[in-house]
């Protein structure tokens, strides 16, 4: 029972580290290039999954701050710019100061999920897919030199010369 | 190696299965991730930068380094897969035609295809029936593709989106008309030529608003310097260079994806594909 609750607790990250054990064992273990390349991206996939898992807080919402409608510092930008345009500094000093107070009175960092996961796995979602076609590339170039994606035929023809 | 892989992943795995007591709970408002940069972030990205996506301000301005330098990494990939297969097109290379009228294919040797003939058409080696449905279907939809690609690009500051997810689905749109058509009618309508002048103008973009904020005499990337020069004071400067920024990134990120696309389904013949 004891076990039980344990794996309640962390099913999250349980379902992560099978995961990125299963992309793991298609890396080591599976004889074809392209399956490799699929263990790759299943191993990445894991990763994204946990890191975006990271960045989520209990009754907390998506990290863009309420604006628009409400006279919050989106308002009160808006009046710093057209101050600024007018060339008086100090009403601009002003308004910024005022933006910066509005904001420190209404956002809450408990109310907003973490956005630092999310701008990391934004990144390295599109960077896999463009690694994924380096990948995808070589794996093209040794089919032509050698006629095959297994790997233990391509070792073969190594070892014959 | 079978057997090896599969005492790898048992020790791999039990230890993190283990070793997962130690994290924080699902949800857990007080994990270590959650403690110490990002609520800098959440709370002080309204005053420093005047974008209330927290997400776009991490991105191009708190780490816009990193941005910059993942721009570059999409840019590489892209030159790597055209240096890896691009072959320039060979003479000796045959080609199918289809005489219209009569409905016969005739196989071509080298350059001596009907030039400027009309009851020739060129056809693909692994020719597929034109599909009417799949491809009317694919240009009513792929106006509408691009124009929500333009929003996502433009709207990053204020919804969900910005430089790589518009990119993705710019990209995705040419994508889809190479594959509802056929590759040589995508190409000709974006080139590889434009493909490779996008994608190095939209790192130049984003290097380049960096460099230019430090040629004003602030750090490099500091959007803070472009205020003067966009007429606004230096937080909506900031904004406004997020912007800048994240355009050049989607015309990085559209130009790399269609270059890569375009290399892998001809194996770098860009001449029939997929």
């Amino acid at each position: 029972m004891e076990l039980f609750s344990f794996i309640v607790a962390k099913a999250d990250y349980w379902a992560y580290v099978i995961l990125m054990m299963v992309g793991l064992y298609a890396l080591i273990a599976k004889n074809n290039l392209v399956k490799k390349i699929v263990g790759m991206t299943i191993f990445q996939t894991a990763i994204i999954l946990f890191y975006v898992s990271i960045g989520y807080k209990k009754g907390a919402t998506i990290p863009i701050l309420h604006h628009g409608s409400d006279h919050g510092g989106e308002a009160l930008a808006a009046h710093g710019a057209h101050a600024a345009a007018h060339g008086t500094q100090e009403v601009a000093e002003q308004a910024a100061h005022a933006v910066a107070h509005a904001g420190e009175a209404a956002v809450k960092a408990m109310d907003y999920i973490n956005p630092l996961p999310h701008v990391l796995m934004l990144t390295a979602i599109v960077v896999g897919v463009a690694t994924l076609g380096v990948a995808l590339a070589l794996a093209m170039k040794v089919y032509k030199e050698y006629g095959t994606l297994e790997e233990d035929e391509i070792n073969q023809q190594l070892r014959n010369g | 190696m079978k057997i090896l892989g599969k005492i790898t992943i048992t020790i791999c795995g039990l230890l993190l299965l283990f070793f997962t007591s130690d994290f924080p709970d699902w949800g857990d408002v007080n994990s270590p991730a959650s403690t110490h940069l990002s609520p800098y972030f959440i709370e002080h990205t309204i005053e420093d930068t005047a974008v209330p996506n927290i997400v776009t301000s991490v991105l191009a301005d708190y780490r816009g380094y990193d941005t910059m330098f993942e721009t570059t990494v999409i840019l590489t990939a892209g030159l790597a897969c055209f240096l890896l297969l691009r072959i320039p097109r060979k003479d000796s290379i045959h080609r199918y035609y289809r005489h219209e009228p009569t409905g016969v294919t005739i196989r071509v040797e080298g350059d001596r295809y009907p030039k400027g003939s009309n009851v020739f058409t060129r056809i693909d080696s692994s020719w597929v029936p034109y599909d009417l449905i799949i491809n009317f279907t694919c240009r009513l939809l792929i106006h509408f593709i691009q124009l929500f690609a333009l929003y996502v690009v433009a709207h990053g500051h204020h919804s969900p989106g910005g430089g790589f997810q518009g990119g993705v689905l710019l990209g995705a749109s040419v994508i889809l008309f190479a594959i509802s058509g056929n590759l040589r009618a995508a190409i000709k309508r974006f080139g590889e030529k434009t493909a490779a002048i996008l994608s190095s103008t939209g790192v130049f973009i984003y290097a380049g608003a960096g460099a230019l904020c430090l040629f004003i005499g602030e750090q490099f990337l500091n959007y803070s310097a472009l205020g003067p020069l966009l007429g606004t004071d230096r937080i909506m400067a900031r904004s406004h260079g997020i912007l800048i920024v994240e355009i050049g990134v989607a015309m990085a990120v559209m130009a790399v994806m269609i270059w890569i696309y375009y290399n892998l389904s001809s194996a770098g013949k860009q001449d029939e594909g997929l």
